[in-house]
């Protein structure tokens, strides 16, 4: 279908300004930043050789023009080059393809497990609106709404951990049990339980507040009654009747949200003490390593232009009549 | 803001009558009152600082001379809630004030120039909502150095968007009604058209939106000085739970009671936004309450 193939070429060149637009933000905020910016690339507040931050003023072209070392960050940039950081005494992009897989599991998993939840609990309060159940999960969701995240983990280890000893409350698997093949997979699964809970309870919340508005308005239109009319079983009229038209909304919000769960995500490894991205960037905080905090902030950009990408062809899906935007 | 300037208005149609009838919004805001007292009273409640060591370390709530007991140094729970309470407080405030600011200035030009001046501004917000809001905070406060002004600018930062959309949305509406184009041909300037003119009148929703922004910086703020990057010199609520959180197995209470603080507080703004949407917006009304 060119039609589709136009909208999602249009949306690559899009996210392709996007993800270099964020990487010149990058470069003026290592000169923004208080200080020499070759102190803040060595990852020191003062504390550096001198000799080595003026090798690295060289090294970095410092005392040339500001146009001319934007162009030659820039360049690095779109090879992949992320810099160095002389804390871990390894490449930033390195670093960062480490961690990135423990990052997209959870993120991913809590992302689909609240997507599913709050669509299924928003259907159901919308469908009995009015009633104990509509008013306990409005509650439910309005408490979870505005409750921070990593205080949740926290009371979740309390419970389920410390108090009840049925869930592991760190890491992404029992250390030195040698665990082979299933048992392995059960064990990491085991570990995700708890993370993935706290980070998705809240967009869940989100989900379930939106398809319960979506839902009310679409449930009365015509072309409801008209399926009511012609006797359609009542599941049958909520999930391709109403379902189909009210989950847009419900879909675009989702796509606008991918960034907030990575950024849920540094909360929620600090807490959990996951090896991944988000841990990566509290471990950077501490430090003061720049480069790395400002290579997370470029990969998890690309990361959510990736996935607004995504909802976008996923929204193409759902709902044929989309258009080509002008 | 007492029950007692609320019960004559119940029966009534007016602003107090839309709002008290949404039970949720009164309750939000007798919680909200309360930590307002709080805070204020935080001085005359607990005059000591909350920095300082009152008690022994460790100990349970409840006990002699830390009512919701004290953490690792000994200084008391309970006064580093009441003095949190204004930091919070603040910055919410604060950094909500700064996003109406930036987001109002940009939507108004957008809106109300349209054409190239819109697609720039436009596109401009569209780049700040993909970045992930939560991280560019965290490396903002990290390279500006916490501080409180570091901190509500980075939260203004990533929170004015909504806002910019919204008043492009109002200002693009009234634009072209008739009291406007009035305005126009009296040779009114287009600052006192924006200002005098469609400000105003679109003023309803950016207050309702305002409202639950000040709940969602309180979170941001909470989760910047969880992960340390809280002004030092001050005693926040997401500090108190953060510096506790290596010690959860022994000392629950240290991270419980700063986190209640938290939600309450959250939550009570959350109630009281929605109430104001009843009170202000009352063709957009939710649907479907009981």
């Amino acid at each position: 279908m060119p039609r589709i193939a136009l909208f999602i070429s249009q949306r690559l060149v899009k996210a392709v300004f996007v993800v270099l637009a964020i990487a010149v933000f990058n470069f003026f905020l290592v000169h923004a930043a208080p200080g020499d910016p070759a102190a803040v690339m060595a990852g020191e507040a003062g504390a550096a050789d001198a000799k080595f931050v003026e090798q690295l003023r060289q090294q970095f072209g410092l005392d040339r023009p500001l146009y001319e070392q934007l162009g030659t960050y820039m360049s690095k940039v779109v090879q992949a080059d992320l810099g160095y950081s002389y804390r871990q005494q390894r490449p930033v992009f390195d670093l960062l393809m480490d961690r990135l897989p423990v990052t997209l599991s959870l993120t991913l998993t809590a992302f689909v497990l609240a997507l599913l939840g709050g669509v299924a609990l928003g259907t159901l309060a919308a469908m009995r609106a009015g009633t104990w159940s509509d008013t306990a999960i409005t509650v439910v969701g309005l408490t979870a709404y505005a409750t921070p995240i990593f205080w949740i983990g926290l009371m979740l280890i309390l419970l389920f951990s410390v108090n009840l000893g049925w869930l592991p409350a760190f890491g992404t698997e029992t250390i030195g049990a040698g665990y082979t093949g299933w048992e392995a997979f059960l064990d990491k699964a085991k570990h995700l339980v708890l993370p993935v809970t706290t980070l998705g309870l809240f967009y869940m919340a989100v989900y379930t507040r939106l398809t319960r508005a979506s839902i009310l308005e679409v449930r009365d239109m015509d072309f409801v009654k008209t399926a009511r009319a012609k006797g359609l079983p009542e599941w049958r009229i909520v999930s391709v009747h109403i379902l189909r038209n009210a989950i847009l909304p419900v879909i675009t919000v989702a796509g606008f949200q991918a960034g907030h769960l990575i950024g849920g995500s540094i909360l929620i490894e600090t807490v959990f003490a996951l090896p991944g991205i988000g841990r990566l960037a509290f471990e950077a905080v501490l430090q003061r390593d720049y480069q790395v905090l400002l290579g997370i902030f470029l990969l998890t950009s690309v990361v959510v232009v990736v996935f607004n990408l995504l909802t976008d062809l996923i929204y193409s899906l759902v709902d044929p009549r989309i258009e080509v935007a002008p | 803001m007492t029950a007692a300037a609320i019960a004559p208005a119940r029966k009534g149609s007016g602003f107090w009558g839309a709002f008290a009838r949404n039970k949720g919004a009164v309750i939000g805001l007798a919680f909200l009152t309360l930590i307002v007292l709080m805070a204020a009273f935080a001085d005359v409640l607990y005059p000591d600082s909350p920095w300082d060591m009152t008690a022994m370390p460790f100990q349970p709530p409840l006990s002699e001379d830390a009512l919701l007991g004290s953490d690792t140094l000994g200084r008391d729970i309970a006064a580093g809630i009441a003095h949190g309470a204004r930091v919070s407080l603040l910055i919410g405030l604060t950094s909500t004030a700064v996003a109406v600011l930036i987001g109002v200035f940009l939507g108004a030009v957008s809106g109300f120039y349209g054409g190239r001046v819109d697609d720039l501004v436009m596109r401009f917000t569209e780049l700040f909502q993909t970045i992930p809001n939560f991280v560019l905070a965290v490396v903002l406060v990290a390279i500006f150095t916490p501080s409180l002004t570091s901190i509500v600018l980075a939260i203004a930062i990533v929170s004015w968007p909504p806002l910019a959309r919204l008043a492009r949305g109002e200002f693009m509406s009234l634009r072209s009604r008739e009291f406007v184009h009035a305005a126009v041909t009296t040779g009114q300037s287009n600052m006192t058209i924006i200002w005098r003119q469609i400000l105003p009148n679109s003023l309803s929703p950016i207050i309702v939106s305002a409202s639950l922004m000040v709940a969602t910086a309180i979170l941001l703020e909470s989760s910047l000085s969880f992960l340390g990057l809280g002004d030092p010199n001050l005693m926040s609520w997401g500090y108190m739970v953060g510096a506790a959180r290596t010690v959860i197995r022994q000392a629950w209470w240290m991270s419980f009671f700063p986190g209640i603080a938290i939600l309450l507080t959250v939550l009570a703004l959350n109630l009281v936004g929605e109430g104001l949407n009843d009170a202000l917006n009352p063709k957009l009304a939710r649907k479907g309450r009981s």
